[in-house]
């Protein structure tokens, strides 16, 4: 009951009347901009980091909450509305969403997604308030050797989950950990890699990389190809349910629930395959399999449920072990960090107000979610119109203001430039922005880990194995070697679900005119895992 | 459905040998960097601050030539679709070096004019160089997102913006 308690403290935090305005304001803000095509979640919360500056940490982290569920409804509504996924864990919603939409059913796919997203936020945010202290108490006596083994499987994951491409994941890793190089090393204070450039002495800023590869990324890119049509916005009513759309609902939100939040809560999750995973099952499940790809309700109801679900979950690693796993949860670390704490499993002990604030607030910002957008669906409907020319000029507009507001530094402004380009060759090369990101943010983190383990050791590098350890390499090495292991492997081996789970991948990215790439080898499944690879690239919002 | 949006896959092999070239390129840079660190008198730890460099720019070279051999062998990264995208044509570098003019214009004018007016000129040119021909309407709507942000955040959220040759109007 402990946690109860420390909850109903935390609804008293974060029930202030202040800390329930920015709530509000949070969502608001967060779905308006997460509707905007091309914008994602992850670079939704960037671009509105800086708004937060001026507040104090506990009321700017409950904004956030506010604007990481707005985003991401936002990212759902533009999926349905417009068939274009803002990040690859609306992929799913799109599919089915889109085809409803167009047979006239939008109102009933919103509908569906709003009240799933709240259905499975508030049971997935209850687990993490029941999971995320004990994980915490457990994660307050691992040594920073298991604690860098960790973070070593997070980068990992996070390049080559069932990824052909690795090459590509593991390069974008690389550039991101160099990125996280620059600035002052904290132990020593010796410069690295700032060239004696005076504004790289201080590190590049978690904005200005973040913001730089996907908004100023993303309109460069966006420039290089942009479609010169008018594009095709479903309109909509008010978002309505009848009696059968509802039985029909529920179900899919409860499994959704159920698969979405151990994905979530593995420090090696991520959204797509949850959300994939929870289509197929409900493909399999329905009693009018005849209906999917025709715009099936259940098609909506479970994937969105799921990347709910998985959302909260996420929050668990990133609260208890510091750890993110997508990349809108490596921006919100980072902004948690910026205001000088640490996320990890000494908050709970030090920082109870702010921990548990946070995740009242999700609750609050999971309902204030549904009041706001049942009725405001058609409002952001219109701004799905908005002329190409003003979107992008907007990001880039918006972009350089949060830069600049955040240090008051021109120098960050060519810095921006710079860092977009580079999302740019990355876009155009195929490179996965999510390792990049979990890179520049996560690798200071890791190597403070790392020569504290050495420290403790005495140099010995025999001092990072540890029972725990080597537990956690183990998994490392699985996750290097599958290519290999998997030819080891009968093929009848791979159950039945998760094949079609790859093939339903793979069919909607070809729905998605998403080009077909050559890889080292051409054998189909290789596809298959390159195509899992390439959309878990980018949670960013593409 | 290829992967190459324009010429053969030939030309698209040679730039994305640049790439690898770029990756070991930076890799490189970044061990050299690390080895040139001088002696700290105030180390602690066995540890010092070039073994990560060291590593993080290994694993760059080893990347850069595992993708040269990747691409050598016919492997192609994706280019990344979207709803505004249209791949198959070339890359629009006229376009692009418009966007970063009036990017750049930004970043040089706002000190010296202030945000309002900078701000202004890089919404209006980002939405010139991407095909808006509505002169007037789109300098109103400029004026009156660069004026309403300044305000929003000075007075509202408490932070700072340059004013430049403003100053004394706002």
């Amino acid at each position: 009951m402990d946690a109860f308690s420390s909850l109903i403290e935390g609804f008293a935090t974060a029930l202030t009347p202040t800390n329930l305005m920015f709530a509000f304001i949070g969502v608001l803000l967060g779905t308006a901009i997460g509707v905007l095509p091309g914008i994602g979640p992850a670079m939704t919360v960037a671009l509105l980091l800086p708004l937060t500056r001026g507040l104090d940490v506990t009321t700017a982290l409950i904004m956030f909450a506010g604007i990481y569920y707005g985003g991401m409804y936002g990212g759902s509504t533009t999926s349905i509305l417009l068939n274009t996924p803002g990040e690859s864990a609306s992929v799913v919603t799109a599919i089915e969403g889109n085809k409803m939409a167009r047979a006239g059913r939008a109102a009933q796919a919103l509908a569906t997604a709003a009240i799933g997203s709240f259905v499975a936020g508030t049971i997935a945010t209850l687990g993490l308030a029941l999971l995320a202290p004990t994980v915490a108490k457990w994660a307050v006596q691992i040594s920073p050797a298991d604690k860098f083994s960790i973070m070593v499987l997070a980068f990992i994951a996070v390049t080559s989950v069932l990824g052909s491409s690795r090459v590509r994941g593991l390069a974008s890793l690389g550039l991101g950990l160099t990125i996280g190089l620059i600035g002052i090393d904290a132990t020593t204070g010796q410069q690295r890699l700032t060239f004696g450039i005076p504004g790289l002495a201080d590190g590049i800023g978690v904005v200005v990389v973040a913001v730089g590869l996907f908004a100023v990324g993303e309109s460069l890119w966006t420039a290089a190809h942009l479609r010169r049509r008018p594009i095709e916005v479903i309109p909509v009513g008010n978002p309505r349910m009848n009696r059968q759309d509802w039985s029909r609902s529920w179900k899919p939100w409860l499994r959704g629930t159920v698969i979405g939040f151990p994905f979530g809560a593995i420090p090696a999750g991520g959204a797509e395959i949850p959300t994939f995973l929870s289509y197929v099952t409900e493909k399999k499940l329905s009693k009018h399999p005849e209906e999917f790809g025709k715009g099936a309700i259940e098609g909506v109801a479970g994937p969105e449920a799921t990347n709910n679900a998985s959302a909260a979950g996420g929050l668990v690693p990133l609260l208890t072990l510091g750890i993110p796993t997508t990349a809108t949860a490596a921006v919100m670390l980072a902004a948690i960090s910026s205001y000088g704490i640490q996320p990890g499993p000494r908050l709970f002990a030090t920082e109870p107000e702010l921990v548990w604030g946070l995740i009242a607030s999700l609750f609050i910002g999971n309902t204030v979610l549904l009041v706001l957008n049942l009725p405001m669906a058609p409002l952001w409907a219109r701004l799905l119109r908005i002329p190409r020319t003003y979107l992008y000029a907007g990001i880039l507009f918006f972009a350089s203001l949060g830069a600049y507001a955040s240090n008051a530094s021109t120098f960050d402004l060519f810095l921006l430039l710079a860092i977009g380009a580079l999302g740019f060759m990355m876009r155009r090369f195929g490179l996965p922005l999510l390792p990049a990101i979990i890179g520049v943010i996560l690798g200071p983190f890791a190597e403070e880990e790392l020569r504290r383990a050495l420290q403790i050791s005495n140099g010995d590098v025999s001092g990072l194995i540890e029972p725990f350890s080597i537990v956690v390499y183990g998994i490392v090495a699985l996750v290097l070697l599958w290519p290999i292991a998997r030819k080891l492997l009968p093929r009848k081996a791979v159950p039945e679900v998760l094949a079609e789970t790859a093939h339903e991948i793979e069919e909607s990215h070809h729905q998605h005119g998403l080009t077909t790439a050559v890889s080292v080898e051409r054998r189909p499944e290789d596809e298959i895992r390159r195509k899992f690879d390439r959309s878990q690239d980018s949670d960013s919002g593409g | 459905m290829t992967s190459a949006p324009r010429g053969s896959t030939e030309e698209q092999g040679r730039s994305e040998f640049g790439v690898a070239l770029f990756l070991g390129a930076v890799g490189l840079l970044v061990i050299v960097s690390a080895l040139l660190l001088p002696e700290s008198a105030i180390a602690r730890g066995p540890v010092g601050p070039a073994a990560v460099p060291v590593a993080v720019g290994s694993l760059l070279v080893v990347v850069s030539v595992f993708l040269a051999i990747d691409v050598w062998r016919g492997g192609r990264g994706e280019p990344e679709g979207g709803e505004d995208i249209e791949l198959g044509g070339g890359t629009d570098w006229r376009t692009i070096a418009m966007v970063a003019a009036a990017f750049l214009a930004n970043a040089f004018l706002i000190e010296p004019l202030g945000w309002p007016i900078s701000g202004a000129i890089l919404f209006w040119g980002v939405a010139f160089a991407l095909g808006s021909r509505h002169y007037i309407r789109d300098a109103i709507i400029a004026v009156v997102l660069g004026v309403g942000t300044w305000y929003l955040f000075v007075l509202g959220l408490g932070i700072s913006l340059p004013v430049g040759i403003l100053k004394g109007i706002l």
